[in-house]
Protein backbone atom coordinates (compact mmCIF):
# COMPACT_ATOMS: atom_id res chain seq x y z
CA UNK A 1 0.00 0.00 0.00
CA UNK A 2 1.62 3.32 -0.68
CA UNK A 3 2.02 6.19 2.02
CA UNK A 4 -0.63 8.46 0.60
CA UNK A 5 -3.26 6.06 0.83
CA UNK A 6 -2.51 4.35 4.15
CA UNK A 7 -2.67 7.69 5.60
CA UNK A 8 -6.14 8.68 4.03
CA UNK A 9 -7.65 5.29 5.10
CA UNK A 10 -6.68 5.47 8.80
CA UNK A 11 -6.48 9.58 9.22
CA UNK A 12 -9.69 9.50 11.19
CA UNK A 13 -8.77 7.04 13.51
CA UNK A 14 -5.26 9.11 14.41
CA UNK A 15 -7.07 12.37 14.85
CA UNK A 16 -9.78 10.52 16.87
CA UNK A 17 -7.10 9.30 19.09
CA UNK A 18 -5.50 12.73 19.53
CA UNK A 19 -8.60 14.25 19.94
CA UNK A 20 -8.86 11.75 23.23
CA UNK A 21 -5.26 12.59 24.22
CA UNK A 22 -6.12 16.20 24.07
CA UNK A 23 -9.09 16.59 25.98
CA UNK A 24 -8.80 16.27 30.31
CA UNK A 25 -5.61 14.47 31.22
CA UNK A 26 -6.45 13.05 34.39
CA UNK A 27 -9.70 11.37 33.62
CA UNK A 28 -9.16 7.59 33.86
CA UNK A 29 -8.65 5.50 30.71
CA UNK A 30 -9.21 2.51 30.43
CA UNK A 31 -12.05 2.00 29.50
CA UNK A 32 -14.26 2.98 26.06
CA UNK A 33 -12.49 3.92 23.10
CA UNK A 34 -9.13 4.57 24.04
CA UNK A 35 -7.12 1.20 24.65
CA UNK A 36 -8.44 -0.03 21.26
CA UNK A 37 -7.24 3.10 19.37
CA UNK A 38 -4.32 2.87 21.43
CA UNK A 39 -3.58 -0.49 19.49
CA UNK A 40 -4.68 0.39 16.36
CA UNK A 41 -2.02 3.20 16.49
CA UNK A 42 0.41 0.67 17.75
CA UNK A 43 -0.06 -1.63 15.14
CA UNK A 44 -0.09 1.08 12.56
CA UNK A 45 3.14 2.66 13.80
CA UNK A 46 4.51 -0.57 13.57
CA UNK A 47 3.37 -1.01 9.89
CA UNK A 48 4.82 2.63 8.58
CA UNK A 49 8.36 1.58 9.77
CA UNK A 50 8.26 -1.99 8.33
CA UNK A 51 7.09 -0.39 5.11
CA UNK A 52 9.50 2.31 5.26
CA UNK A 53 7.21 5.15 5.16
CA UNK A 54 8.15 8.72 5.51
CA UNK A 55 9.43 9.86 8.77
CA UNK A 56 7.20 12.26 9.10
CA UNK A 57 4.64 9.95 9.39
CA UNK A 58 6.50 7.55 11.45
CA UNK A 59 7.47 10.15 13.99
CA UNK A 60 3.84 11.66 13.80
CA UNK A 61 3.00 7.99 14.78
CA UNK A 62 5.75 7.10 17.23
CA UNK A 63 4.52 10.09 19.26
CA UNK A 64 1.09 9.74 19.08
CA UNK A 65 2.02 5.79 20.46
CA UNK A 66 4.22 7.59 23.50
CA UNK A 67 1.52 9.76 24.22
CA UNK A 68 -1.11 7.08 24.45
CA UNK A 69 1.30 4.70 26.59
CA UNK A 70 1.63 7.59 28.87
CA UNK A 71 -1.74 7.75 29.84
CA UNK A 72 -2.66 4.08 29.37
CA UNK A 73 0.04 2.72 31.27
CA UNK A 74 1.08 6.10 33.61
CA UNK A 75 -2.58 5.54 35.13
CA UNK A 76 -2.37 6.98 38.66
CA UNK A 77 -3.20 3.80 41.05
CA UNK A 78 -7.08 4.15 42.08
CA UNK A 79 -6.42 3.58 45.71
CA UNK A 80 -7.65 6.25 48.14
CA UNK A 81 -5.50 7.24 51.31
CA UNK A 82 -2.15 5.93 49.82
CA UNK A 83 -0.60 9.08 52.78
CA UNK A 84 -2.30 7.65 55.66
CA UNK A 85 -2.26 4.13 54.03
CA UNK A 86 1.78 5.03 53.78
CA UNK A 87 1.93 6.24 57.59
CA UNK A 88 0.27 3.76 59.18
CA UNK A 89 0.88 0.22 57.61
CA UNK A 90 3.87 0.60 55.13
CA UNK A 91 6.25 2.97 56.32
CA UNK A 92 6.55 1.00 59.81
CA UNK A 93 6.96 -2.26 57.76
CA UNK A 94 9.66 -0.50 55.59
CA UNK A 95 11.81 0.49 58.50
CA UNK A 96 11.35 -3.38 59.92
CA UNK A 97 12.45 -5.36 56.93
CA UNK A 98 15.43 -3.17 56.99
CA UNK A 99 16.10 -3.70 60.42
CA UNK A 100 19.77 -4.71 59.74
CA UNK A 101 20.07 -1.29 57.89
CA UNK A 102 18.78 0.71 60.16
CA UNK A 103 20.23 -0.62 63.20
CA UNK A 104 23.64 -0.27 61.52
CA UNK A 105 22.88 3.51 60.95
CA UNK A 106 21.44 3.70 64.51
CA UNK A 107 25.13 2.24 65.99
CA UNK A 108 27.06 4.60 63.26
CA UNK A 109 25.33 7.17 64.85
CA UNK A 110 24.98 6.33 68.28
CA UNK A 111 28.11 4.60 69.23
CA UNK A 112 29.80 7.57 68.48
CA UNK A 113 27.57 9.95 70.40
CA UNK A 114 27.56 7.75 73.68
CA UNK A 115 31.34 7.62 73.63
CA UNK A 116 31.82 11.15 73.11
CA UNK A 117 29.49 12.16 75.95
CA UNK A 118 30.52 9.25 78.17
CA UNK A 119 34.41 10.61 77.65
CA UNK A 120 33.97 14.24 78.30
CA UNK A 121 32.72 13.41 82.02
CA UNK A 122 35.96 11.50 82.50
CA UNK A 123 38.48 13.94 80.69
CA UNK A 124 36.87 17.12 79.92
CA UNK A 125 39.56 18.80 78.05
CA UNK A 126 38.96 17.01 75.26
CA UNK A 127 36.03 18.85 74.27
CA UNK A 128 38.77 21.44 72.36
CA UNK A 129 39.45 18.61 69.69
CA UNK A 130 35.72 18.50 69.05
CA UNK A 131 33.94 21.87 69.32
CA UNK A 132 35.42 25.49 68.97
CA UNK A 133 35.67 28.10 71.49
CA UNK A 134 32.96 29.87 69.75
CA UNK A 135 30.59 27.01 69.82
CA UNK A 136 31.72 26.30 73.49
CA UNK A 137 30.61 29.78 74.40
CA UNK A 138 27.63 29.74 72.15
CA UNK A 139 26.45 26.08 74.26
CA UNK A 140 27.44 27.94 77.94
CA UNK A 141 25.10 30.92 76.91
CA UNK A 142 22.37 29.11 75.42
CA UNK A 143 21.95 26.57 78.52
CA UNK A 144 22.92 29.01 80.94
CA UNK A 145 20.31 27.99 83.49
CA UNK A 146 19.69 31.20 84.73
CA UNK A 147 18.29 31.83 80.82
CA UNK A 148 14.90 31.91 80.98
CA UNK A 149 14.71 30.71 77.36
CA UNK A 150 16.95 27.45 77.36
CA UNK A 151 18.42 26.72 74.27
CA UNK A 152 17.66 29.76 72.03
CA UNK A 153 19.18 32.44 71.72
CA UNK A 154 16.50 35.01 73.13
CA UNK A 155 16.48 37.74 70.06
CA UNK A 156 14.84 34.76 67.56
CA UNK A 157 11.33 34.24 67.66
CA UNK A 158 9.75 30.55 67.16
CA UNK A 159 8.15 30.35 63.96
CA UNK A 160 11.82 31.63 62.95
CA UNK A 161 13.38 28.75 64.97
CA UNK A 162 10.98 26.45 63.00
CA UNK A 163 12.06 27.59 59.77
CA UNK A 164 15.50 27.13 60.67
CA UNK A 165 15.65 23.69 61.91
CA UNK A 166 13.35 22.78 58.77
CA UNK A 167 15.45 24.60 56.44
CA UNK A 168 18.98 22.99 58.19
CA UNK A 169 18.28 19.90 59.82
CA UNK A 170 16.13 18.60 56.63
CA UNK A 171 18.70 19.72 54.25
CA UNK A 172 21.50 17.57 56.42
CA UNK A 173 18.90 14.64 56.47
CA UNK A 174 18.43 14.82 52.70
CA UNK A 175 22.42 15.03 52.55
CA UNK A 176 22.91 11.93 54.73
CA UNK A 177 20.50 10.35 52.04
CA UNK A 178 22.36 11.62 49.22
CA UNK A 179 25.86 10.47 50.42
CA UNK A 180 24.95 7.04 49.86
CA UNK A 181 26.00 7.20 46.45
CA UNK A 182 29.42 7.48 47.28
CA UNK A 183 29.63 4.29 47.88
CA UNK A 184 27.85 5.03 51.75
CA UNK A 185 31.09 7.47 52.56
CA UNK A 186 28.99 10.04 52.79
CA UNK A 187 26.29 8.70 55.11
CA UNK A 188 28.96 7.62 57.11
CA UNK A 189 30.68 10.91 57.35
CA UNK A 190 27.04 12.64 58.41
CA UNK A 191 26.31 9.93 60.75
CA UNK A 192 29.51 9.71 62.84
CA UNK A 193 30.20 13.58 62.65
CA UNK A 194 26.30 14.80 63.99
CA UNK A 195 27.58 11.85 66.30
CA UNK A 196 30.51 13.36 67.38
CA UNK A 197 28.87 16.86 67.88
CA UNK A 198 25.87 16.34 69.41
CA UNK A 199 27.70 14.07 71.83
CA UNK A 200 30.37 16.94 72.42
CA UNK A 201 27.60 19.56 73.65
CA UNK A 202 25.79 16.75 75.90
CA UNK A 203 29.17 15.93 77.34
CA UNK A 204 30.24 19.32 77.93
CA UNK A 205 26.97 21.05 79.27
CA UNK A 206 26.84 17.80 81.55
CA UNK A 207 30.04 18.14 82.52
CA UNK A 208 30.05 21.84 83.59
CA UNK A 209 26.41 21.47 85.82
CA UNK A 210 24.10 22.76 83.12
CA UNK A 211 22.46 19.12 82.53
CA UNK A 212 19.48 19.82 83.83
CA UNK A 213 18.36 22.70 81.04
CA UNK A 214 20.08 21.10 78.08
CA UNK A 215 18.73 18.15 78.94
CA UNK A 216 15.20 19.20 79.67
CA UNK A 217 15.32 21.41 76.70
CA UNK A 218 16.35 18.66 74.20
CA UNK A 219 14.04 15.55 75.86
CA UNK A 220 11.01 16.35 73.78
CA UNK A 221 12.24 16.69 70.16
CA UNK A 222 15.04 13.82 70.59
CA UNK A 223 12.66 11.00 69.92
CA UNK A 224 11.64 12.32 66.31
CA UNK A 225 14.54 13.88 65.55
CA UNK A 226 17.79 11.36 66.36
CA UNK A 227 15.25 8.61 64.71
CA UNK A 228 15.03 10.96 61.88
CA UNK A 229 18.81 11.18 61.20
CA UNK A 230 19.26 7.27 61.80
CA UNK A 231 16.65 6.93 58.89
CA UNK A 232 18.17 8.74 56.87
CA UNK A 233 21.40 7.29 57.20
CA UNK A 234 19.72 3.68 56.90
CA UNK A 235 18.63 5.20 53.21
CA UNK A 236 21.83 6.21 52.83
CA UNK A 237 23.73 3.29 53.54
CA UNK A 238 21.03 1.30 51.35
CA UNK A 239 22.14 2.88 48.16
CA UNK A 240 25.63 2.42 49.29
CA UNK A 241 25.52 -1.45 50.49
CA UNK A 242 23.45 -2.08 46.74
CA UNK A 243 26.62 -0.22 44.88
CA UNK A 244 29.39 -2.37 46.78
CA UNK A 245 27.48 -5.76 46.98
CA UNK A 246 24.66 -5.59 44.09
CA UNK A 247 24.35 -9.55 44.64
CA UNK A 248 22.99 -10.96 41.93
CA UNK A 249 21.76 -8.09 39.85
CA UNK A 250 23.64 -5.59 38.34
CA UNK A 251 24.92 -2.80 39.92
CA UNK A 252 22.39 -0.28 37.65
CA UNK A 253 19.35 -2.44 38.69
CA UNK A 254 20.55 -2.92 42.36
CA UNK A 255 20.66 0.16 42.85
CA UNK A 256 17.83 0.96 41.30
CA UNK A 257 16.08 -1.66 43.09
CA UNK A 258 17.24 0.09 46.37
CA UNK A 259 16.56 3.31 46.07
CA UNK A 260 12.63 2.52 45.38
CA UNK A 261 12.83 0.87 48.88
CA UNK A 262 15.34 3.47 50.39
CA UNK A 263 13.34 7.01 49.62
CA UNK A 264 10.42 5.53 51.86
CA UNK A 265 12.53 5.48 54.37
CA UNK A 266 13.34 9.35 53.51
CA UNK A 267 9.75 10.15 53.25
CA UNK A 268 9.28 9.03 56.68
CA UNK A 269 12.75 10.70 57.62
CA UNK A 270 11.42 14.10 56.45
CA UNK A 271 7.87 13.77 58.41
CA UNK A 272 9.73 12.67 61.58
CA UNK A 273 12.41 16.25 61.01
CA UNK A 274 9.03 18.43 60.49
CA UNK A 275 7.28 17.18 63.67
CA UNK A 276 10.68 17.33 65.36
CA UNK A 277 10.68 21.01 64.61
CA UNK A 278 7.47 21.85 65.42
CA UNK A 279 8.37 20.03 68.73
CA UNK A 280 12.13 21.87 69.21
CA UNK A 281 10.69 25.15 68.09
CA UNK A 282 7.60 25.54 70.20
CA UNK A 283 7.50 22.86 73.08
CA UNK A 284 11.08 22.43 74.15
CA UNK A 285 12.06 26.05 75.00
CA UNK A 286 8.84 26.77 77.26
CA UNK A 287 10.62 28.08 80.30
CA UNK A 288 7.54 27.58 82.42
CA UNK A 289 7.36 23.71 81.88
CA UNK A 290 9.19 21.72 84.88
CA UNK A 291 11.90 19.43 83.44
CA UNK A 292 10.33 16.53 84.94
CA UNK A 293 7.17 17.06 83.09
CA UNK A 294 9.95 17.88 80.11
CA UNK A 295 11.25 14.76 80.68
CA UNK A 296 8.55 12.72 80.94
CA UNK A 297 6.81 14.02 77.24
CA UNK A 298 10.49 12.96 76.03
CA UNK A 299 10.06 9.56 76.96
CA UNK A 300 6.80 9.07 76.10
CA UNK A 301 7.12 10.45 72.36
CA UNK A 302 10.12 7.63 72.97
CA UNK A 303 7.90 4.88 73.51
CA UNK A 304 5.48 5.87 71.50
CA UNK A 305 7.86 6.06 68.15
CA UNK A 306 9.72 2.55 68.77
CA UNK A 307 5.97 1.17 69.30
CA UNK A 308 5.00 2.57 66.04
CA UNK A 309 8.02 1.84 64.38
CA UNK A 310 8.28 -1.44 66.19
CA UNK A 311 4.83 -2.79 65.95
CA UNK A 312 1.86 -0.97 63.10
CA UNK A 313 1.26 -2.24 60.27
CA UNK A 314 1.47 -5.77 60.68
CA UNK A 315 3.81 -8.06 58.25
CA UNK A 316 4.21 -8.42 54.35
CA UNK A 317 2.78 -11.98 53.25
CA UNK A 318 5.44 -13.44 52.03
CA UNK B 1 22.29 3.02 13.70
CA UNK B 2 25.36 2.71 15.79
CA UNK B 3 25.07 6.53 16.04
CA UNK B 4 21.65 6.95 17.15
CA UNK B 5 21.29 7.56 20.64
CA UNK B 6 17.62 6.61 20.55
CA UNK B 7 16.20 4.52 23.43
CA UNK B 8 14.02 2.22 22.72
CA UNK B 9 10.91 1.23 24.98
CA UNK B 10 9.43 -2.18 24.50
CA UNK B 11 5.60 -2.46 25.30
CA UNK B 12 3.12 -5.04 25.68
CA UNK B 13 1.59 -3.88 21.99
CA UNK B 14 4.48 -5.71 20.53
CA UNK B 15 6.48 -2.28 19.41
CA UNK B 16 9.01 -0.23 20.41
CA UNK B 17 8.61 3.45 20.86
CA UNK B 18 11.32 5.36 20.26
CA UNK B 19 12.35 8.05 23.01
CA UNK B 20 15.12 10.86 22.45
CA UNK B 21 17.45 11.59 25.17
CA UNK B 22 18.61 14.98 26.41
CA UNK B 23 22.28 15.61 25.77
CA UNK B 24 24.25 17.65 28.60
CA UNK B 25 23.71 20.66 27.09
CA UNK B 26 20.51 20.95 26.88
CA UNK B 27 20.35 19.75 30.45
CA UNK B 28 22.53 22.11 31.42
CA UNK B 29 20.19 24.97 29.97
CA UNK B 30 17.10 24.27 31.50
CA UNK B 31 19.00 23.96 35.11
CA UNK B 32 20.19 27.42 34.14
CA UNK B 33 16.73 28.52 33.51
CA UNK B 34 15.76 26.74 36.47
CA UNK B 35 18.14 28.15 38.49
CA UNK B 36 17.60 31.81 37.78
CA UNK B 37 13.78 31.45 38.14
CA UNK B 38 14.48 29.77 41.73
CA UNK B 39 16.60 32.83 42.46
CA UNK B 40 14.00 35.61 41.28
CA UNK B 41 11.39 33.66 43.24
CA UNK B 42 13.53 33.55 46.72
CA UNK B 43 14.56 37.08 46.28
CA UNK B 44 10.88 38.34 45.30
CA UNK B 45 10.05 36.43 48.82
CA UNK B 46 13.17 38.16 50.90
CA UNK B 47 12.12 41.63 49.47
CA UNK B 48 8.15 40.70 50.26
CA UNK B 49 9.24 39.52 53.60
CA UNK B 50 11.12 42.07 54.83
CA UNK B 51 8.82 43.99 55.74
CA UNK B 52 7.24 41.02 58.12
CA UNK B 53 10.73 41.08 60.05
CA UNK B 54 11.40 38.09 61.59
CA UNK B 55 7.97 36.21 60.20
CA UNK B 56 9.25 37.27 56.88
CA UNK B 57 12.55 35.73 57.74
CA UNK B 58 11.05 32.24 58.34
CA UNK B 59 8.85 32.77 55.42
CA UNK B 60 12.31 33.18 53.39
CA UNK B 61 13.96 30.28 54.72
CA UNK B 62 11.28 27.95 54.61
CA UNK B 63 10.63 28.96 50.90
CA UNK B 64 14.61 28.66 50.26
CA UNK B 65 13.85 24.90 51.39
CA UNK B 66 11.06 24.01 49.36
CA UNK B 67 12.80 25.71 45.99
CA UNK B 68 15.84 24.03 46.56
CA UNK B 69 14.90 20.35 47.59
CA UNK B 70 10.87 19.81 46.22
CA UNK B 71 10.09 22.54 43.95
CA UNK B 72 11.69 20.76 41.12
CA UNK B 73 9.90 17.27 41.81
CA UNK B 74 6.82 19.02 42.26
CA UNK B 75 6.81 20.72 38.99
CA UNK B 76 7.83 17.09 37.60
CA UNK B 77 5.21 14.84 38.87
CA UNK B 78 2.55 17.80 38.36
CA UNK B 79 3.52 18.73 34.67
CA UNK B 80 4.06 16.35 32.80
CA UNK B 81 7.57 15.77 34.08
CA UNK B 82 8.62 19.08 33.14
CA UNK B 83 10.17 22.01 35.29
CA UNK B 84 10.12 25.48 33.83
CA UNK B 85 13.55 24.95 32.41
CA UNK B 86 12.82 21.65 31.27
CA UNK B 87 9.60 23.38 29.47
CA UNK B 88 11.07 25.97 27.64
CA UNK B 89 13.60 23.50 26.68
CA UNK B 90 11.50 21.22 25.16
CA UNK B 91 12.47 18.36 27.84
CA UNK B 92 10.83 15.94 30.09
CA UNK B 93 11.37 13.31 33.02
CA UNK B 94 9.83 9.74 32.35
CA UNK B 95 10.61 6.86 33.94
CA UNK B 96 12.94 4.14 31.70
CA UNK B 97 9.54 2.98 30.79
CA UNK B 98 8.73 5.91 29.02
CA UNK B 99 5.53 6.45 31.87
CA UNK B 100 5.37 10.03 33.28
CA UNK B 101 7.57 10.13 36.49
CA UNK B 102 5.85 10.01 40.10
CA UNK B 103 6.95 10.97 43.35
CA UNK B 104 9.43 8.17 43.98
CA UNK B 105 11.33 8.55 41.20
CA UNK B 106 11.24 12.68 41.35
CA UNK B 107 12.01 12.71 45.19
CA UNK B 108 14.79 10.67 44.49
CA UNK B 109 16.44 11.42 41.18
CA UNK B 110 15.97 15.74 43.20
CA UNK B 111 17.56 14.81 46.41
CA UNK B 112 20.30 12.98 44.19
CA UNK B 113 21.19 15.97 42.64
CA UNK B 114 23.57 16.83 45.64
CA UNK B 115 25.69 13.98 44.42
CA UNK B 116 25.46 15.19 41.24
CA UNK B 117 26.53 18.37 41.95
CA UNK B 118 30.01 17.19 43.35
CA UNK B 119 32.28 18.35 43.69
CA UNK B 120 31.68 21.84 42.17
CA UNK B 121 28.76 22.41 39.52
CA UNK B 122 27.94 18.77 38.32
CA UNK B 123 31.21 17.33 37.83
CA UNK B 124 30.10 14.18 39.09
CA UNK B 125 26.57 14.45 37.05
CA UNK B 126 28.50 15.68 33.95
CA UNK B 127 30.70 12.65 33.64
CA UNK B 128 28.24 10.11 34.66
CA UNK B 129 26.18 11.28 31.59
CA UNK B 130 28.90 11.24 29.22
CA UNK B 131 29.15 7.60 30.66
CA UNK B 132 26.08 6.60 30.16
CA UNK B 133 24.28 5.29 27.00
CA UNK B 134 20.84 7.55 27.67
CA UNK B 135 22.86 10.59 29.73
CA UNK B 136 22.02 9.74 32.80
CA UNK B 137 23.46 11.57 35.77
CA UNK B 138 23.52 9.69 38.97
CA UNK B 139 20.22 10.79 39.75
CA UNK B 140 18.63 8.77 36.90
CA UNK B 141 20.51 6.32 37.77
CA UNK B 142 18.86 5.75 41.10
CA UNK B 143 15.78 6.52 40.31
CA UNK B 144 15.12 5.00 36.93
CA UNK B 145 14.69 7.83 34.77
CA UNK B 146 15.55 9.65 32.01
CA UNK B 147 15.33 13.18 30.64
CA UNK B 148 13.85 12.79 26.68
CA UNK B 149 13.03 15.76 24.21
CA UNK B 150 9.21 15.86 23.79
CA UNK B 151 8.17 13.80 21.15
CA UNK B 152 8.19 16.12 18.06
CA UNK B 153 5.07 15.60 15.80
CA UNK B 154 6.79 15.71 12.48
CA UNK B 155 6.22 17.96 9.56
CA UNK B 156 8.49 20.75 10.17
CA UNK B 157 11.10 20.01 7.83
CA UNK B 158 13.09 23.07 6.93
CA UNK B 159 14.29 21.32 3.31
CA UNK B 160 15.27 24.14 1.06
CA UNK B 161 12.67 23.60 -1.58
CA UNK B 162 13.82 21.83 -5.25
CA UNK B 163 11.98 19.92 -7.82
CA UNK B 164 10.71 16.79 -6.21
CA UNK B 165 12.88 13.61 -8.03
CA UNK B 166 11.71 9.81 -6.84
CA UNK B 167 14.44 8.05 -5.58
CA UNK B 168 15.57 5.19 -8.07
CA UNK B 169 14.60 2.14 -5.74
CA UNK B 170 12.79 2.45 -2.25
CA UNK B 171 14.60 3.78 0.77
CA UNK B 172 14.40 2.42 4.07
CA UNK B 173 13.46 4.46 7.09
CA UNK B 174 17.11 5.13 8.17
CA UNK B 175 18.21 6.10 4.46
CA UNK B 176 15.23 8.29 4.39
CA UNK B 177 16.06 10.44 7.93
CA UNK B 178 19.47 10.15 6.29
CA UNK B 179 19.00 11.96 3.28
CA UNK B 180 16.25 14.66 5.05
CA UNK B 181 19.05 15.45 7.43
CA UNK B 182 21.42 15.98 4.61
CA UNK B 183 19.04 18.24 3.01
CA UNK B 184 18.52 20.97 6.12
CA UNK B 185 21.83 21.00 6.65
CA UNK B 186 23.14 21.61 2.94
CA UNK B 187 22.55 25.08 3.62
CA UNK B 188 25.62 25.50 6.17
CA UNK B 189 27.94 23.46 4.57
CA UNK B 190 30.21 24.81 1.19
CA UNK B 191 29.23 23.46 -1.69
CA UNK B 192 32.46 21.32 -1.88
CA UNK B 193 31.60 19.59 1.31
CA UNK B 194 27.41 19.21 0.42
CA UNK B 195 28.56 17.62 -2.66
CA UNK B 196 30.98 15.27 -0.78
CA UNK B 197 28.68 14.18 0.98
CA UNK B 198 26.28 13.51 -1.55
CA UNK B 199 28.67 11.23 -3.86
CA UNK B 200 28.76 9.16 -0.73
CA UNK B 201 24.56 8.09 -1.80
CA UNK B 202 26.38 6.50 -5.02
CA UNK B 203 23.79 4.64 -6.90
CA UNK B 204 21.01 7.18 -5.77
CA UNK B 205 22.96 9.85 -7.63
CA UNK B 206 23.77 7.87 -10.19
CA UNK B 207 26.43 9.32 -12.60
CA UNK B 208 26.06 12.41 -11.02
CA UNK B 209 29.07 14.72 -9.21
CA UNK B 210 29.76 18.03 -7.96
CA UNK B 211 26.81 20.17 -7.49
CA UNK B 212 24.91 17.70 -9.60
CA UNK B 213 25.07 15.33 -6.81
CA UNK B 214 23.82 17.96 -4.03
CA UNK B 215 21.10 18.63 -6.23
CA UNK B 216 20.13 14.99 -6.64
CA UNK B 217 19.72 14.39 -2.75
CA UNK B 218 18.25 17.70 -2.58
CA UNK B 219 15.32 17.02 -5.14
CA UNK B 220 14.97 13.24 -3.56
CA UNK B 221 14.41 15.20 0.00
CA UNK B 222 12.20 17.02 -1.80
CA UNK B 223 9.98 14.39 -2.76
CA UNK B 224 10.24 12.32 0.54
CA UNK B 225 8.62 15.56 2.44
CA UNK B 226 6.17 14.93 -0.55
CA UNK B 227 6.67 18.16 -2.59
CA UNK B 228 5.89 17.11 -6.32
Amino acid sequence: MKQASFETLHASEWSAFERLLEDDRRAPRQEGDFPRLYRRVCQHLALARDRAYGPDLVDRLNALALRGHRVLYGAEGMRRNRLAEFFLRQLPRMVREERATVLTAALLFFAPLALVALALQRYPDFVAYLLSPRELADLQRMYDPANPHPGVRAADSNVLMFAFYIWNNVKIGFQTFAGGMLLGLGTLYYLVLNGLQIGAAAGYLTQIGYGVPFWSFVAGHSAPELTAIVLSGAAGLRLGAALIAPGRLTRRAALAAAARRAVQLVYGAAALFTFAAFVEAFWSPLGIVPAHVKYAVGAVLWSALLAYLGLLGGRYAR
Amino acid sequence: MVLDTAHEVPTPEGIDIALRPAGPLARASAWLIDTLLRLGILLAVWIAAGLLGKFGLALTLLSAFFLEWLFPAWCEVRWNGATPGKKALGLMVVHDDGTPVRWPAALTRNLLRAVDFLPLLYLFGFVAMCASRDFKRLGDFAAGTLVVFRPALGGSHNVPPAPALAPARPLSLAEQRAILDFAERSATLTAERAAELAEIAGPLVGAAHGAAATERLIGIANHLVGRQ
